[in-house]
């Protein structure tokens, strides 16, 4: 049988849908993903926490899932909207449908949605709060709570995900590099794994002689949710750092960096996500197919002010998609050359960051 | 600029005619391509030998050759024009071959090739450097070994192993291959294959049958830059061409890993062919393993690519046009959103399904079965969000008389060697209960889209038990139509009628609404209006208050139906735009320039039909419809929207209904004193035997609607006429057969006119090369006449003139005529058709005159006099439609003419005498007009008198000739050397055939067999590409040319000089 099931925007919209996955009620903020590929992984991106997901493409769930996409150890989005709901995906590597999948992790999501009515809504005002109720309950108590939820922007999301110990994921080789954890995902750990280093996960809270003493040659601060303003003490740990070895930054990663050293970062309207994201380096002209997944941003115009320079921008909206320092051996990049999903085009990212560890 | 500056003067090569596997998709790249190209200040010069094309109009290029597609007359406009550069990458594999000669003449010396280079055309064309070339770059192809010799071919296959998959090098859509289980299969495939291929080349394949097939449709510019603009899932799997299969976008079945594997293959496969455009790139991909194989890269558009355009709004072609001149992916503006540039990857948020339209009903001696060779003409598009609306959609464009799943009888032989019918037979076997696992084991269709199917049974089974009361509740009823259910549809499931269905959807305010193709999932704002149909949310939109009109399209190109008429539409589009009045064009043909979304001001993908286009015009409240410019497709609605309430626009419907009833119109000739031949209406078997007595055999009989000459034939007997009657009147339930007394040995005229109500312009009187008998479609014709006297000229243009402005047409009418030697001259009228005709482009192209145009402006009000006229028997040069017929693709097809139409498309010749003009129009149809050797001549025993003439003309021109002993005899003065028939033992005509003796074949069938001797002989014409002839005129026509080609020189103009 069919549940009913609400879909819930801060501006009063309310829509009805079917439920699938878990019973309950998630609050979140709403953004939409064009990716027309790869659900499982961006469920389990931890970038995800505190959002409730909307696919725009209408079809989801046709190929399963298989733990082999996962990005963590489970989902991280608050909720799943999608058009509609496959319940009998057909893949080889298929261990059970998408609604399984979201009730094992207590997630609920909702279908038949006019997902493209939404996004638009969220091209014109941006990313709101929602909440998804796949319960019983009345159109008002559903829109009161989805509004007196805390918005994300001041939720400190980080420290809800990373790792509470450090964990050593290969043993010590001869190039060794410290992840500093703000909800990594899986993909970014399998590139330092296949690029032979020795890789070790630091809580994002660890300080600069927490890293120090693991004698690595070199610091990656990973992508991850929320406002980069909002994760405690990193700031300090990355400026120690950048005098004794090379760091690079990914996502959420290089906001952080940038607020490090003097810039500073916004809220976007409704951010960037999805598979198709255009970069362009400025210095070969060359344009990269990205994957991305951000809220936030470096405020192009506060980089005159500091020691970075941008290298990298959007071709859509013109924003800062790779900075680095002009002195320091720091570089990173506002999008996700691990894809997962997406395109793979910018792995080289990582062997660039492999190199300058080397050459440190 | 950041073009390359050295590139002023560029040669776009088009792809000729419209053939299978070379449909209108190449008008519409060649079109954009000219357009791309001006926009950035480069000089155009475009050759195609098409007449029915935009790209060929003197305004699309700088300067237009209608000449034939081969190198040698290209290299003539090349050194003519002295242009930079040539662009053969948006004409096709035609585009591809000429290039590839054009450099072995030596003909490029200085001149760059844009888009793909020489040596990348080489190196994915032949297959041993393609291997060559996948191996280094360590990317995995199916096991192949080219061969030359049979012997050759059975050493690969021991080394390969059975199933393989036969194909010969260099052909169009893969001509004459097809896939062998066995030795016996194989040794049959090879020898055909060999005959077949222009460089007598065979591949045998590795089998990767039943693997999914995945197409990639890829971009990369001179810095490197790479985008994927789509990616494709067949649904069929591998080992039925992707033309012939039902294709969705984007991949459906495939996760990000399987999508990023081949993503990453296809980059790292351009870039090492240093294609800076457009490729577009195959796979298989085990459904188990998925591993993946390279199956096929085309270094140029494609069918695909402007499937791809359509598909996400990405004008593929336009932007490999700017890439092709030096410039950057993001120096190029994406054209949907205006805002965010080309260098980006299309996100759509819907579903698209292609399904192929094949032309069966036109050769019923053909199975029906598909495989690896091309045979569809056409195909439709459909936009939903949902798989089920995309599919259904698609169904009812198909314009064939299923309107959704119809339940069919099948065999488990059918589920495994799929047929045109196949998706009707899998929805039968679904609705049948047969486990989906098994179906998916039986068709190799992956369970995804077999769900899909199920899931419509479902709804339809849903929809009966329910009954009358899914009409009553919103949310039952738009789920419904989410699925992509017609109300006809829904009506036939609960036993009412379609109007019932639509009053209660009308009832509960369930329209659909109409979301927009915008590239972008969204993201941006688009500024570019096409849209498609859906029931996801009621519609908010408001019509703006301004003057705008319709113009239904054609739908999928089939024979009878073909690209004239996308053509007429976009020059209706062209001409409402002049007129600055806002033009909607509705049409679900994803190849053609009519839905290239910068036509019109709006354009609205959906189906034809009644319920599509009501709705749409519900929505936009236009002044008025065109319904003349889409062939029989949009005349068939003109019922439906006049009863609606609906303003066509010209010639009224009651017009258009008084032509298409027989009585009426016989009424109106005799009040205009117009001669037709004796008719009489049957509606069985018995009435028809009396008519067919009472007038005099032989009699033309067919269904009273007929569209391209569909089940018409000409019988001579009482059984001729009993097998004809009991399977037309399957094909007609509604309609009563008409039997014509049939003009034999007559000459056939085509007016085409235009009427403004109070005056009439004969734009051109076309004479038929063959005569009465022969479809009007599968006829050559010429402008002018050449053999009609200026008497029976006059009276044809008093009987046009009459019947127009008696009928009350506003706009175009086309006229046929016979002329019968009673023994004087007799002029007779065989049928009118108030609305634009196939052969519109081709007597605009001849005259130089946008009939369509016009008639489009005389809608809206404009007068004749208003536009400056001229007289088509004025023109100075003489211009020669032939059509191109599909035989070699479909197998056992005989290439005998009749009333039933049979070609795909046609070439224009165009000289300043008849001779020349028909013997470039013969070149362009892949009729190489021999000019020695040996002409072999075989006809029926009616044509015999006839034929000593022609072989003493033939003589004269220094040709040997052979014939069977029959005609030899009818021929007696005349030297002929007499060869065996087939039946008669060897060595025979077909020895002859196959050794490469015959230059030229004249044979006129002689009966309705198709297994006797001149089926053999012209089936060996047709497949070792010997020219030929079925009709003793058109023998006559092919002298003429070849003693014109004898003189001298064949020579290029251009249209623009021919129109000072």
């Amino acid at each position: 049988m069919v549940k009913t099931a609400k879909l819930a925007l801060e501006d009063g919209t309310i829509l009805e849908g079917e439920g699938f996955g878990a019973e309950g009620i998630k609050t979140g903020e709403i953004v939409f993903s064009t990716a027309m590929c790869g659900y499982v992984e961006a469920l389990t991106d931890p970038s995800f926490t505190g959002q409730i997901l909307m696919s725009t493409y209408p079809l989801e769930g046709n190929y399963g899932v298989s733990k082999d996409w996962y990005q963590s150890d489970d989902i991280k989005a608050e909720a799943y909207v999608v058009r509609e709901v496959c319940d009998e995906p057909c893949h080889p590597k298929s261990e059970q449908t998408l609604s399984e999948f979201l009730a094992d992790n207590d997630v609920p999501g909702i279908s038949g949605i006019d997902t493209r009515l939404i996004t638009l809504k969220i091209r014109e005002v941006g990313s709101m709060k929602a909440a998804v109720a796949n319960c019983d309950i009345s159109d008002d108590e559903l829109l009161k709570i989805t509004r007196e939820q805390t918005p994300l922007e001041d939720l400190k999301l980080v420290e809800r995900i990373t790792v509470k110990e450090p964990k050593v994921l290969v043993e010590r080789k001869d190039i060794n590099v410290a992840v500093l954890d703000c909800g990594v995902k899986k993909n970014i750990l399998d590139n330092l794994v296949d690029r032979d280093l020795g890789v070790t996960i630091m809580p994002a809270s660890s300080s600069a002689e927490d890293i120090l003493a693991l004698d690595v040659d070199g610091v990656l601060v990973s992508s991850g949710p929320g406002n980069p303003h909002n994760v405690d003490g990193i700031q300090d740990t990355i400026k120690e750092l950048s005098t004794k070895m090379p760091i690079a930054g990914i996502c959420l990663g290089q906001q952080i960096i940038a607020l490090t050293f003097g810039a500073d970062v916004y809220k976007m309207k409704f951010g960037h996500r999805g598979s198709n994201q255009p970069v362009k380096d400025l210095e070969s002209g060359q344009v990269y197919m990205t994957s991305q997944n951000h809220s936030f941003s470096i405020d192009p115009e506060t980089i005159d002010e500091t020691d970075l320079e941008i290298t990298q921008i959007n071709l859509n909206d013109g924003s800062p998609e790779a900075i680095v320092h002009k002195e320091l051996p720091i570089s990173c990049i506002q999008y996700h050359p691990e894809a997962g999903p997406g395109p793979h085009d910018t792995q080289e990212f990582f062997d660039k960051f492999v190199d300058t560890m080397r050459n440190y | 600029m950041p073009k390359d500056e050295s590139i002023k003067k560029v040669l776009i090569i088009g792809s000729g005619p419209i053939q299978i596997g070379q449909a209108a998709e190449f008008d519409y790249s060649g079109s954009q391509a000219c357009k791309s190209l001006r926009e950035e200040g480069v000089e155009t010069v475009l050759v195609n030998s098409n007449p029915a094309t935009i790209q060929t109009d003197i305004e699309t290029a700088d300067k237009v050759y209608v000449e034939p597609l081969n190198a040698e007359m290209v290299a003539k406009i090349i050194e003519k024009e002295q242009v930079d550069a040539i662009l053969p990458t948006m004409g096709g594999q035609t585009g591809l071959n000429i290039a590839i000669d054009l450099d072995k003449m030596g003909a490029l010396d200085g001149i760059q090739v844009l888009g793909s280079p020489i040596q990348t055309i080489k190196d994915v064309e032949d297959r041993d450097l393609f291997a060559e070339f996948m191996e280094r770059l360590n990317e995995p192809i199916p096991k192949c070994h080219a061969v030359n010799s049979l012997e050759d071919a059975f050493k690969a296959v021991e080394d390969i192993g059975y199933p393989v998959i036969v194909r010969p090098g260099f052909t169009l859509g893969g001509t004459g291959g097809g896939i062998a289980n066995n030795k016996k299969e194989f040794e049959e495939i090879v020898i055909h294959g060999l005959d077949m291929s222009f460089n007598d080349q065979v591949l045998i394949d590795e089998s990767v049958l039943g693997w999914q097939e995945i197409e990639y449709e890829v971009m990369r510019d001179k810095n490197d830059s790479c985008i994927i603009v789509c990616n494709m899932e067949n649904i069929d799997a591998m080992g039925i061409h992707t033309g012939e299969s039902i294709v969705v976008a984007p991949t459906q079945t495939l996760s990000d890993e399987d999508c990023q594997k081949l993503r990453n293959a296809s980059i790292k496969i351009i870039r090492a062919l240093g294609i800076q455009g457009g490729c577009n790139i195959q796979f298989a991909m085990h459904p188990v393993t998925k591993e993946y194989k390279v199956i096929e890269v085309n270094p140029r558009v494609s069918r695909s690519s402007a499937l791809a355009s359509k598909a996400t709004g990405y004008s593929i072609a336009k932007v490999s046009s700017k890439i092709a001149l030096g410039m950057t992916l993001d120096e190029i503006k994406n054209d949907i959103t205006k805002e965010t540039p080309a260098s980006f990857e299309p996100a759509v948020d819907y579903v698209i399904a292609k399904v192929p339209r094949w032309p069966f009903d036109k050769f019923k001696e053909s199975s029906g079965e598909l495989g690896v060779q091309m045979q569809s003409t056409g195909e439709v598009m459909a936009i939903g969000r949902t798989l089920e609306e995309a599919l259904q959609k698609s169904l009812r464009s198909l314009d064939i008389d299923e309107d959704a799943f119809e339940y069919m009888d099948y065999t488990d032989y059918n589920l495994e060697h799929a047929t045109d019918k196949r998706m009707f037979q899998i929805y039968s076997a679904i609705k049948d209960g047969r486990d989906i696992q098994e179906l998916e084991e039986i068709t190799k269709i992956s369970s995804f889209f077999l769900n899909k199917i199920k899931n419509i049974v479902k709804c339809e089974e849903s929809i009966q038990q329910q009954g009358l009361d899914v009409l009553k509740d919103e949310k039952i009823l738009r789920k419904i139509k989410q699925y992509g259910f017609s109300d006809k549809r829904i009506a036939e499931l609960l036993n009412i009628t379609e109007d019932e269905v639509a009053q209660a959807r009308h009832d509960m305010n369930l329209a659909p609404e109409y979301k927009m193709v915008d590239t972008c999932a969204g993201e941006f704002e688009a500024k570019t209006p096409y849209y498609y149909g859906t029931y996801d949310s009621p519609s908010q939109f408001e019509a703006e208050d301004e003057k705008k009109i319709i113009v239904l399209g054609a739908g999928p190109i089939r024979i009878g139906q073909g690209i004239e008429f996308d053509y007429c539409c976009v020059h209706a589009a062209l001409a409402l735009k002049e007129e600055k009045v806002k033009t909607i064009l509705i049409n679900n043909n994803p190849e053609t320039v009519s839905t290239d979304y910068d036509t019109s001001d709006k354009l609205y993908f959906e189906p034809l039909t009644k319920e599509d286009v009501l709705s749409i015009i519900d929505r936009e409240k236009p002044e008025g419809i065109i319904v003349q410019f889409g062939g029989q497709t949009s005349i068939n609605l003109a019922e439906d929207l006049n009863n609606a309430g609906v303003k066509i626009l010209g010639t009224p419907f009651e017009s258009i209904d008084m032509v298409e009833d027989r009585e009426q119109f016989t009424e109106v000739l005799n009040e205009l004193g117009i001669p037709q031949a004796d008719y009489g209406i049957a509606f069985s078997l018995d009435d028809a035997r009396e008519a067919a007595h009472s007038i005099g055999f032989p009699v033309l009989v067919r269904p009273s609607y007929v569209l391209g000459g569909r089940a018409m034939e000409i019988v001579y007997d009482d059984d001729e006429l009993e097998e004809y009657m009991k399977e037309a009147v399957k094909v007609s339930k509604e309609h009563p057969i008409l039997v014509d007394k049939f003009l034999e040995d007559s000459i056939e005229l085509d007016v085409d006119a235009l009427c403004d109500g109070d005056d009439v312009y004969v734009c051109g009187i076309m004479e038929h090369i063959e005569e009465a008998g022969i479809h009007s479609g599968d006829s050559a014709c010429v402008i002018p006449p050449q053999s009609v006297s200026q008497e029976i000229i006059n009276q044809v243009e008093e009987f046009t003139r009459k019947l127009a402005l008696r009928l009350g047409v506003v706009g175009l009418i086309n006229i046929q005529y016979a002329i019968k030697m009673d023994p004087e001259p007799k002029l007779y009228i065989i049928e009118a058709n108030p609305r634009a005709s196939r052969t519109v482009p081709f007597v605009s192209k001849a005259i130089g005159i946008p009939v369509a145009k016009i008639a489009t402006k005389i809608m809206l009000g404009a007068k004749l006099s208003d536009f400056d006229l001229v007289n088509y028997a004025d023109i100075k040069h003489v211009a020669v439609k032939e059509s191109v017929f599909p035989f070699i693709k479909i197998p056992d097809a005989d290439s005998i003419l009749g009333p039933e139409m049979k070609s795909t498309g046609e070439t224009m010749g165009i000289d300043k005498n008849f001779g020349l003009a028909f013997y470039k129009s013969q070149l362009s149809a892949n009729m190489n007009l021999p000019t020695e050797g040996k002409i072999f001549i075989s006809v029926r025993d009616l044509d015999k008198p006839k034929i000593a003439e022609i072989a003493r003309k033939a003589k004269e021109l220094g040709f040997d000739l052979i014939a069977t002993k029959g005609t030899a005899e009818a021929a007696s003065d005349v030297d002929i050397d007499v060869i065996r028939k087939v039946s008669q033992g060897s060595p025979n005509i077909r020895d002859a055939m196959i050794n490469g003796e015959v230059a030229f074949v004249i044979n006129t069938p002689s009966g309705k067999q198709s297994a006797d001797d001149g089926y053999i002989i012209r089936r060996l014409a047709v497949e070792l590409g010997v020219p030929y002839v079925t009709t003793i005129s058109a023998a006559n026509a092919t002298l003429k040319a070849i003693e014109e080609a004898l003189k001298g020189e064949i020579n290029v103009k251009s249209l623009n000089e021919y129109a000072q």
